[in-house]
């Protein structure tokens, strides 16, 4: 069981998802400390990019945000060095093939795995096109997360059979982003997954409140949150990480 | 040329989110049973012909030939087409793909808007359902476009993210598609985006190089020594090129948009300055700075403003079949008033790349050799903007 797992471990998951330099990499760094404080089991890191087309306006503004400020791969690999002086839960890469491609796919991933990250998740890059990463993601000791759909339908087995660290299982149709309802038949989607899989899997895409949290982590092993979270940064900017905690803590409080 | 995940040698791929991953699978395999189709080919050959007014001409430019004293020009001449530009080849088949799907709706991105008026025109006569995104940018510099889809019944969106250009409509009819796909086709406009649809695209706009060939072969008896065309994604150069690749005679020769050149920063060309990676579906040669993020490009050409390339013309080039070169706003707009001037028609603003590499390697080819320019399309809509490079300011 690599560390990701361990988010998993005696209880429901709560997963949050942070953009990097958004408005600056410190407070980045303060607000996953809030976040770990908070009861955050898995910390996804976003690395931002500037055309994220899985993603909804607010994670969009964060990615121009960052973009805007200069944030490099290279100072975000600093950050993790500097997070996991004391931060222990488990951290996931966000971004985009492109990213790891154009920095040289070895070079990131063995950089990743030297500065104590756990595994990176590309929303571009479907199960046909995994092996571009997956053996390196391998030698690194990394974990390639894969996605399913609402649209998956018979590929859901195919992919959670191969599925490692954890599964994240998109809630809706459409970009990330706050949603008032989530109509997916998600029980269904997981009870495939249990059948072809015994890695944890965590629901994403459009959780926002308490209730949304309470219920997706009832149909699984825990429930993933960025743009919440995002749109608090944005609103509260370098005094956010004091509201993200709080908001994390609520959340994490919900499913147990 | 394509090989299985539709590869062209490293290039091409389906680099999507597991949402679209259903909807790519049941266009590929609705488009591998439809192209083989006797009734589906008649009924878009009819299209093509009665609707679109194939087979476009191919004009002996006689004027242009004798004065530049070199090689005979032909121009292939989709700027004749309805609607104006090539778009329609592609678009009239996969409407018509669309309509056999059982899809009510059709989405698309366009740059200059020639791809959304076609896509609006086709969806106006196959009642269908449309929208069109455009970067915010772009509705400006290309207003008239924007009546003609509204005209059309097609709804068109401003995109405002990013550069408000061509990649970010992409990019919000990647996510317009990822939110609505029961229902919904993404009728992608150029050689470009995730597997199948550099092959689709290429398949529909094939017609321009078969074409070429008979008609070519009708006055000359031959085939020609150099065929040009713009690039931007690359629809029409890919159409243009195709059915000559195994023709190892032909040169083949792209266009790219050079901006203001491409040692500044204002550049659209993808292959003298760009780099290999992963970006809206397909790997390629991408605009890009040292992290990846891709470059916010330039030209005075909506339709050629693109940071990237379809992954056909980057294998073309990295086995050098083909031969892509950048030309500048400045030559491209000298060769928009040269055509003009010269043999009476008035060109897109993006054929006008192709024109004017053209008249470069006309007057130092031999008399008796053949070149075929493709005029992607008609220069009706750029007169607004040309008129302003040049100081002028007239009304759209």
């Amino acid at each position: 069981m690599t560390r990701i797992g361990k988010a998993f471990e005696n209880q429901k998951a709560f997963i949050a998802f942070i953009t990097c330099g958004d408005p600056d990499l410190e407070t980045t760094a303060a607000c996953v400390r809030a976040a770990v404080a908070g009861g955050a089991d898995l910390i996804e890191l976003g690395i931002p990019f500037s055309d994220p087309t899985a993603e909804g306006p607010v994670i969009q503004g964060a990615n121009l945000r960052a973009l805007t400020g200069g944030v490099t791969t290279d100072q975000i690999f600093d950050l993790v060095r500097n997070l996991r002086q004391d931060v222990e839960v488990p951290m996931v890469f966000m971004t985009y093939a492109n990213v790891v491609f154009s920095y040289g796919a070895e070079r990131f991933l063995s950089t990743c795995q030297e500065i104590g990250m756990d595994g990176i998740i590309l929303p571009d890059l479907p199960f046909e096109e995994k092996e571009e990463f997956l053996p390196l993601c391998h030698t690194y000791g990394l974990d390639l997360i894969s996605l399913v759909a609402p649209t998956s339908e018979n590929r859901i087995a195919m992919i959670a059979r191969e599925a490692e660290g954890f599964l994240y299982i998109v809630s809706s149709l459409g970009v990330t982003g706050t949603r008032s309802e989530i109509k997916t038949d998600l029980a269904s989607i997981v009870e495939v997954v249990r059948q072809n899989t015994d890695i944890p899997c965590a629901i994403g895409f459009g959780i926002s409140t308490p209730e949304q949290a309470a219920k997706m982590a009832g149909i699984a092993d825990g429930a993933i949150v960025g743009s919440a979270i995002v749109k608090l940064i944005e609103k509260y900017g370098k005094e956010a990480p004091a509201y993200v905690g709080e908001y994390v803590k609520s959340m994490k409080e919900s499913i147990t | 040329m394509t090989n299985q995940n539709g590869r062209f040698g490293v290039h091409g791929g389906q680099y999507i989110p597991e949402t679209l991953m259903n909807a790519v699978i049941e266009l590929e395999e609705a488009y591998n049973y439809y192209k083989d189709d006797t009734q589906f080919n008649q009924e878009l050959t009819d299209l093509f012909n009665d609707y679109a007014g194939r087979p476009s001409r191919l004009y002996f430019a006689r004027k242009m030939s004798e004065d530049l004293g070199g090689a005979k020009i032909y121009l292939k001449r989709e700027d004749l087409n309805h609607t104006g530009s090539h778009k329609i080849n592609n678009v009239l088949g996969q409407a018509l793909l669309a309509q056999k799907m059982g899809k009510t709706r059709l989405i698309a991105e366009t740059g200059a808007g020639q791809h959304g008026v076609a896509t609006a025109t086709a969806a106006a006569l196959m009642g269908m359902e449309c929208v069109v995104f455009m970067g915010e940018e772009d509705t400006v510099r290309q207003a008239l476009n924007v009546y003609r889809m509204r005209l059309l019944g097609a709804e068109v969106v401003p995109v405002k993210t990013g550069t408000g250009t061509l990649k970010d409509a992409v990019s919000e009819a990647m996510r317009e598609w990822t939110s609505r796909i029961a229902d919904t086709h993404y009728c992608l406009g150029s050689v470009m985006g995730p597997h199948p649809f550099p092959t689709i695209v290429r398949d529909f706009q094939a017609v321009i190089s078969r074409e070429i060939k008979t008609q070519l072969m009708e006055k000359e008896g031959r085939l020609p020594d150099a065929v040009i065309a713009c690039v931007g994604g690359g629809s029409n150069a890919m159409g243009s090129f195709y059915h000559f690749i195994e023709d190892e005679g032909v040169r083949l020769i792209g266009c790219e948009a050079a901006g203001r050149g491409i040692d500044t920063f204002e550049t659209a060309a993808t292959i003298s300055t760009g780099r290999l990676g992963i970006f809206h579906g397909m790997k390629s040669y991408f605009c890009q700075d040292k992290y990846g993020q891709i470059a916010p490009v330039y030209s005075i050409s909506a339709g050629l403003d693109y940071p990237g390339i379809g992954p056909e013309h980057a294998y073309l080039h990295d086995i050098g079949r083909a031969e892509y070169v950048p030309v500048t706003d400045e030559e491209a707009v000298e060769a928009f008033e040269y055509l003009s001037r010269t043999e009476g028609i008035i060109p897109a603003i993006e054929s006008a790349h192709a024109i004017a590499y053209a008249t470069k390697i006309a007057p130092v080819m031999e008399k008796e050799q053949i070149i075929v320019i493709t005029i992607s399309g008609r220069g009706d809509k750029d007169c607004a903007a040309i008129a302003r490079y040049r100081g002028e300011d007239i009304h759209d």
